[in-house]
């Protein structure tokens, strides 16, 4: 990159595999078939923000399994949460979910996930692209928003704000793989021998499974026949395709699908879903 | 009272069901001017979405739509188009007649956008007489241009990007339907009125 280097940037020097900027996400453009998007585990998010001071509206980093490797351009503090992963400042390495402050120049690597899929780095100040749409998230169905990061990009950040407190000692446990399901609003494409069949069964998560939703593999799920209009789709839907292997949508859902929704999952779980790595067996519980 | 049927989506939505998409896209403007505080408000073909509500405040609020559902009619967009898409041909021949009579049938009509999906600023047109449907193409095409006009059952619709799409594309609009630096980035959004006009 031979472009003027302005002191308050961030380099990408490579992105990994899919690295893309994300907030709390967009609020009500869903009835023009903008997804939400936003970071897809909410509470790493979060706690990464906290530990550099942040507002919650920052826009943080949210890695895909490869990490990213990242040249502050100033002394910043930055803090990696998410997916477990070793971080290096100059091959040195730092601790994961506590706040560092990093040289000028320095080469920051946030490396593969060890546990989980999606890590997320914060910086104190946040990082200054112009929101679209009221947000600074990249939605990747209709990419919405600014672009996935790419080699030599330069994320300005913006002023910091309060220092943050004395970096508390963060542990975060790990979570059991369990997906508490709600009837959904087409739950009767379900019959009552689906859903006893549903409460309680592994599933394993797809390959395919992507920021659009966390496609499942398992006992075929028979249900009713016939066609649905297609209607609006909340986060954490849980669509049933005639393939009768469920989808969770997550934050980069299409706005509307004409699959049934036979159930939902709980706010709570959603999390869970971001850091889900194909292979990982889930259980799901109907409450 | 007509059927309106509220459906819950988990503890903090609903779906309300209505006759059709136009009733729909009416509700749905009746629901935003009502002030319910909703995150989203999504019309659909047969529903309408309300997600971050009390779902027992929409049960409260609903027997208020039937009594004055009337909605007032929203903007007018007139579309300049120029009719020589792919499938006017096509379209010309499920409808038995002229490709002429197709551009005159379709600059007669007034549509009513009623809902969005698929692509953000893709509205679904409604306007189309039953006896007018037509089929989609067997196999989409992988990449429809943009500002494409295309007909589907009796759907109107313009695509705002390129994307892959299986319409019967009868003509092409430069119109900009997608802009996110507008206070209305959609040129069609739902409760939008829209006339086509022929573009030599």
């Amino acid at each position: 990159m031979t472009a003027e280097r302005r002191s308050g940037t961030v380099e990408v020097v490579d992105p990994g595999p899919l690295s893309t900027l994300q907030d709390r996400g967009r609020r009500g453009w869903a009835h023009l078939g903008v997804p939400r998007a936003g970071a897809l585990d909410r509470g790493a998010a979060a706690l990464a923000r906290r530990l550099v001071g942040g507002g919650p509206d920052d826009a943080v980093i949210e890695t895909t399994v490869g990490g990213v490797v990242l040249r502050p351009h100033r002394a910043v503090t930055l803090a990696v949460t998410g997916a477990t992963c070793v971080v290096r400042v100059d091959g040195r390495a730092v601790a994961h979910g506590a706040p560092a402050t990093v040289p000028a120049g320095a080469l920051v690597s946030v490396g593969p996930a060890v546990t989980g899929v999606r890590s997320y780095v914060a910086f104190a100040g946040g990082i200054a692209v112009a929101p679209v749409l009221g947000s600074r998230s990249t939605d990747t169905l209709a990419w919405v928003g600014p672009p996935r990061l790419a080699a030599g990009d330069l994320l300005d950040l913006g002023p910091t704000g309060q220092l943050p407190e004395p970096p508390p000692a963060v542990v975060v446990r790990p979570r059991e793989p369990v997906l508490r399901l709600r009837r959904g609003p087409r739950a009767d494409w379900l019959d009552r021998t689906g859903w006893s069949r549903l409460d309680g069964a592994s599933y394993a998560v797809a390959p395919d499974s992507d920021r659009i939703g966390l496609r499942l593999i398992g006992a075929r799920l028979e249900r009713r026949g016939g066609e649905l209009a297609s209607e609006g789709i909340v986060l954490g839907a849980v669509q049933l395709p005639p393939s009768g292997q469920p989808v969770v949508f997550l934050a980069d859902h299409p706005t509307t699908g004409g699959y049934p929704v036979v159930a939902v999952v709980e706010d709570d779980d959603l999390d869970l879903c971001a850091q889900l790595r194909p292979g990982d067996e889930v259980l799901l519980r109907v409450v | 009272m007509t059927d309106v049927m509220v459906v819950d989506v988990g503890t903090r939505a609903c779906l309300v069901e209505v006759e059709d998409a136009v009733a729909a896209a009416s509700l749905a403007s009746w629901v935003r001017a009502a002030g319910l505080p909703a995150e989203e408000v999504v019309p659909a073909a047969r529903t309408v979405l309300l997600d971050g509500v009390d779902p027992a405040a929409v049960r409260e609020l609903l027997p208020r739509w039937a009594a004055q559902q009337a909605a007032p009619p929203g903007p007018l967009v007139r579309v300049a188009v120029r009719y020589s898409g792919p499938d006017l041909a096509r379209v010309a021949d499920h409808w038995g007649c002229t490709t002429e009579e197709v551009v005159d049938l379709h600059t007669s009509l007034e549509f009513t956008s009623t809902f969005c999906g698929f692509a953000p600023g893709f509205a679904y047109l409604a306007g189309l007489p039953d006896e007018r449907a037509v089929p989609r193409l067997e196999s989409p095409r992988a990449r429809v241009a943009p500002g494409s006009v295309g007909l589907a059952d009796t759907w109107c619709g313009v695509y705002p990007t390129a994307s892959p799409g299986g319409w019967l594309l009868i003509g092409t609009t430069d119109a900009d339907l997608w802009d996110v630096d507008r206070a209305e980035p959609a040129l069609l959004a739902p409760g939008t009125r829209v006339r086509f006009e022929a573009q030599q």
